[in-house]
């Protein structure tokens, strides 16, 4: 059995990258059709990774995330129609209609967040960590974000407090070989960006991030390792098939690169072990596909029905205690 | 009562809420082993250990952003920023997070915490070390700010920032630590957010002010009460969000309005208050309100030049003629 | 089913799109993703793909044609199907090339011209904000007050000094002779001048634009002052001197309460809107030397009758004194006037503008009348005439508004509630 995942956990797990595509490639037609609005941010081609770490963590386990969060949102069990719905910015969306494709969170899955700016969300995940020592609580923290992020100075100033107060939080970076448009050698000193792990003395390895078995298996001793000593950093290597938002005209790489990482594709990898072990048939797989197309209608069905937020929403929120100016 | 330093009434405010609530604790540069580059929080270290107590790197970002994450986690968190200027470095983590958070995810996260910093000039630290950009800060909908006068107002007002539900930030002015003033010795003396305050009544003219200022303008107001003005002034107190509510009720009895601040004039505190005022009691007015405020200038570190550039109580009472049409 | 390929949306300020390039043709089969054609945005040039599997049947736009976001640019559908009512509904929505969302600049809406320079209004007045709203609800013509701030601005305490100086200048006759050719009218017969006092001008404006603006109608009720009459022995019994109640102090506290009720009443009107004020303020005129000005009791219905008189005799006493204070005479919203002391049974006031009416309030008087029993006894009576414009209320509102004043005072323990 591959990586002491159960049949059932594996199909789900290949049930969920499958859904995410799906929904990603949903949202882009929708978006197009003028139903979205603002920026859209695609998770097609990266699916494994939020689908193999999320496996790794525990319910009580805290994950923030980028702006590119759809895909972390479905993994850690959001509800795909609520995800759905704030994209269309519905009140029933997971943010109310007030966050949009970038602001997914969900406190009851210790979700705290996408977040668009870069790099802002760092030293949140740090002081989640500090409050889990404070507390001596036994979870960690997961805060994912892209290579680009690792050259501004929150990175530096998040890894070198973590590690001074030997915080538990796994920081993992999903390097995607492009900051924007920009490639990771143009703008890092460093391409490989788990040795930058080194300067303030964090543990750190690389992972192949088109291969969820192999995510799950290094984010849950990553977890493991965090929850014990203190930081630690992962990085893992990935290609986004869809520009970086919607409209990206591309310019900084072929489609002859496209091609070569789609070769690689996270969920025909995992259908062909679940083949190669004799987990699951051509059929049962098919199967989830159509499971998924029928799910998918649904999930549009509740976005597109939901209400509007109220008037009144406008004004929800600012505060906690809203003082009223007299 | 006691008769105590500003200094003394915040250590002791800080003190108080960290024995009522486990979940207070300090975190900034220099708060522990150094005791807080303006010793407010001196013997603090000894007194609730490293946990409570974090020195941190000189990383202002991380400084405020590991609070939020704290806040969010459910803890108290004191962040000090040892001065205003160095807010800046923090600003992201303030305006794009702490301000937005709680709005932006529905409601799902709060951010209870309180980002103490230091501002003000006079002490020829030039250009970089001597800002009052309140204002700046009291921009952004979603964060409280306050900031004190007296002693006493410091005190409360800190104790329900530690318990307020979300972020708050708490200014206090770099040269009013040694000001004394008696000071509710009560561990549940609370001042609370947002409501203006009436320090000296008068019929003849309203000064508005807060902080540093407003100790300017007492003391004009003293020396203006020689001469048989009677001046009412107003302790703004909290900056956003803003109690006008006071000033309204004091313009529509003086017809004249003066107000004072520390921070530049363009887009200033006085620029606000008489928007407002115009809006809300345009009617009462007998006078063009007038503002006093720092020149157009960054500080210089030259002690003449500086107190030029500062507003003085000469500044305000001359202010309080002209709005008295006097001379 | 066949559906229309649209001008997609490529990020988020994308408002239209140039197409640039068909990369199928009509007919081509098309699978899901195919690149159907290319756009250029004002970013760059982007592929538009297909969202399903079908055939290109029908291609709406030429390469070249700018085409707004929505738009549609292509029908996509399986081989053989109709599409024909697909197309005819797109006949004429489709822009021909070049001429696409072109918005002329006569659509363009004028902005309004931020560097216009203000006309400079040539003699006008300069007066605080304090001074012209008293200035306007007291009636007082700015060009008649001497103004002592910057300028000649004319501020608070010059109103208050102007009306000091009207309620004292008590008319005088001029002892000159008239002049040999007298002002007209003239009627033959001698006489003395009086200049007209700048408080009588005020008046005379005032009464005659009430008069000219507001639809006068008028309406009289008598009331049984019996039980008032007594319950004021009482009070005064207990009271100092001066703060005894007198009866005006008792209509006024009763008018408060029916106010309340009757809310048209307590009101004015500003163009298309009446005002219903949320404060019963309630002035009394008060008869002067030198002509008629009114004090104002604030907030009525809040106030303890005691209070009212208290404050009232106050005001009262200070106008009559010419030393009322700015406060003491603006802000009403309803008006007594009280001519009983004169022995007046009844009479019709003149509204004050802009209120909505004015309540004129006769003497108390011992009369006949039949009880109910049939018998002819002595009975305590007081009439009152309200004068109301009937552009802000009606006949049977403001009956009802008497109705409501004369219960108060015919039961006026309620005066004390």
């Amino acid at each position: 059995m591959p990586d002491e995942l159960s049949r059932e956990e594996l199909l789900e797990m290949y049930c969920q990258m499958v859904l995410i595509r799906r929904l990603e490639e949903k949202a882009a037609e929708l978006y197009t059709a003028g139903l979205i609005g603002g920026f859209l941010h695609l998770y097609i081609g990266e699916e494994a990774i939020a689908v193999g770490a999320c496996k790794a963590l525990r319910p009580d386990d805290h994950l923030l995330t980028a702006y590119r969060d759809h895909g972390w949102a479905i993994a850690r069990g959001l509800d795909p129609k609520r995800v759905m719905a704030e994209l269309l910015g519905k009140a029933t969306g997971v943010s109310g209609g007030k966050g949009g494709s970038m602001h997914l969170a969900s406190a009851e899955h210790n979700y705290w967040g996408g977040h668009a700016i870069v790099g802002g969300h760092l030293p949140l995940a740090t002081g989640i960590g500090l409050a889990i020592r404070y507390k001596e609580e036994d979870k960690a923290v997961l805060c994912v974000f892209g290579e680009g992020s690792t050259n501004i100075g929150y990175f530096h100033e998040s890894l070198n407090l973590a590690a001074v107060w030997k915080l538990p939080v796994v920081f993992l970076v999903e390097n995607n070989q492009y900051g924007m448009g920009t490639e990771v050698s143009r703008a890092s000193a460093r391409s490989d960006i788990f040795e930058k792990g080194c300067s303030y003395d964090v543990a750190s390895a690389p992972v192949d991030g088109q291969d969820v078995l192999a995510v799950h298996r290094a984010m849950r001793e990553a977890l493991e390792y965090a929850r014990q000593h203190g930081p630690y950093l992962m990085e893992a290597k990935t290609y986004r098939y869809s520009g970086h938002s919607m409209g990206d005209p591309e310019r900084y790489r072929s489609k002859a690169e496209i091609e070569r990482w789609r070769a690689h594709d996270p969920i025909e990898r995992l259908a062909s072990v679940l083949i190669s072990h004799a987990l699951a048939d051509q059929a049962a797989l098919e199967k989830i596909h159509q499971d998924v197309e029928q799910e998918m209608e649904g999930i549009v069905r509740f976005a597109q029905e939901s209400p509007e937020p109220d008037d009144a929403a406008l004004y929800e929120h600012v505060y906690v205690n809203p003082i009223p100016e007299r | 009562m006691a008769y105590i330093t500003m200094r003394e009434a915040i250590s002791q405010a800080l003190r108080e809420e960290m024995y009522r609530d486990e979940r207070v604790f300090i975190m900034g540069e220099e708060v522990g082993v150094w005791g807080g580059t303006y010793a407010v929080t001196r013997g603090f270290l000894d007194e609730f250990g490293e946990k409570r107590v974090r020195d941190t790197p000189i990383a202002e970002g991380v400084i405020v952003g590991a609070a939020i994450g704290a806040a969010i986690a459910g803890l108290r968190p004191v962040a000090e920023l040892m001065t205003i200027n160095f807010a800046f470095l923090a600003m992201d983590q303030i305006v794009n997070h702490a301000a937005k958070l709680h709005y932006m995810f529905n409601g799902q996260i709060r951010c209870p915490l309180v980002i103490r910093t230091v501002g003000g000039g006079g002490r020829q630290l030039a250009a970089t070390h001597s800002q009052s950009p309140d204002v700046v800060f009291a921009h952004f909908p979603g964060l409280k700010v306050v900031a004190p006068g007296t002693p006493a107002d410091a005190k409360g007002l800190l104790k329900s920032a530690i318990r307020d539900e979300d972020p708050v930030f708490f200014i206090e002015h770099a040269t009013l630590y040694q000001l004394r003033g008696e000071v509710p010795d009560d561990e549940e003396y609370l001042v609370p957010i947002g409501v203006s305050d009436v320090k000296r009544e008068g019929k003849d003219v309203t000064i508005v002010s807060y902080s540093k200022m407003l100790q300017t303008s007492l003391q004009a107001a003293e020396q203006l009460s020689k001469e048989g003005i009677e001046a009412e002034v107003i302790d703004l107190r909290t900056l956003r969000p803003l109690d006008m509510l006071p000033v309204v009720q004091s313009v529509q009895k003086t017809n004249r309005l003066v107000v004072v601040e520390e921070g530049w004039r363009s887009y200033g505190v006085g620029a606000e208050i008489a928007a407002r005022v115009m809006e809300r009691a345009f009617d009462y007015l007998d006078a063009p309100v007038r503002r006093v405020a720092q020149l157009e200038v960054p500080l210089p570190y030259n002690r003449r030049l500086e107190q030029m550039a500062l507003p003085q109580v000469e500044d305000v009472v001359r202010a309080v003629y002209d709005v008295l049409y006097r001379k | 089913m066949a559906e229309l390929l649209t001008m997609p949306k490529m990020g988020f300020d994308m408002a239209e799109g140039t197409l640039v390039q068909w990369v199928k043709k009509e007919g081509d089969t098309l699978s899901e993703g195919d690149v159907v054609a290319i756009i250029e945005t004002d970013k760059a040039n982007v592929e538009v793909t297909s969202f399903r599997s079908g055939v290109l049947r029908k291609i709406l736009v030429e390469s070249g044609t700018v085409v707004p976001v929505g738009k549609p640019i292509a029908i996509i559908g399986s081989a053989d199907e109709d599409i024909q009512s697909l197309l005819q509904a797109q006949e004429g929505m489709v822009p021909a090339k070049g001429e696409a969302e072109v918005v002329s600049e006569a659509e363009v809406p004028p902005t309004a011209g931020i560097g216009a320079v203000p006309e400079i209004e040539v003699g006008r007045v300069l007066a605080s904000p304090v001074a012209r709203r008293m200035a306007s609800e007291l009636g007082i013509d700015l060009t008649q007050v001497r103004g002592t701030g910057p300028g000649g601005r004319i501020t608070k305490a010059d109103i208050e000094a102007f009306v000091r100086e009207s309620a004292r200048e008590v008319p005088q006759p001029v002892v000159t002779p008239p002049p040999a050719m007298p002002p007209q009218p003239s009627v033959g017969v001698e006489y003395a001048v009086e200049l007209v006092t700048p408080i009588r001008k005020t008046i005379s404006r005032r009464m005659t634009e009430s008069k000219q603006q507001a639809p006068h109608f008028y309406i009289t009720m008598e009331v049984d002052m019996e039980a008032a009459v007594e319950l004021r022995r009482q009070l005064n019994a207990l009271l100092p001197e001066e703060e005894k109640i007198s009866i005006n102090d008792m209509v006024i506290k009763a008018a408060a309460i029916a106010l309340r009720q009757y809310p048209r009443l307590n009101a004015s009107l500003a163009g298309d809107e009446i005002h219903l004020y949320r404060r019963v303020n309630i002035g009394i005129a008060v008869a002067l030397d030198s002509g008629l000005i009114t004090v104002v009791v604030k907030d009525c219905d809040q106030k303890p009758l005691s209070r009212i008189a208290v404050e009232a005799r106050a005001m009262i006493t200070r106008a009559r004194e010419g030393r009322m204070q700015a406060e003491d005479i603006v802000g009403s919203t309803f008006t007594i006037s009280n001519l009983g002391m004169y022995g007046v049974e009844d009479f019709a006031a003149i509204i004050n503008p802009p209120q909505a009416a004015i309540l004129a309030v006769g003497a108390v008087r011992r009369v006949p009348v039949v009880n109910d029993a049939g018998e002819l006894v002595a009975g305590t009576r007081m009439k009152m005439t309200i004068s109301a414009d009937h552009r802000i209320t009606d006949g049977a509102e403001a009956a009802l508004f008497l109705q409501a004043l004369k219960a108060v005072l015919e039961q006026p323990m309620r005066l004390l509630l």
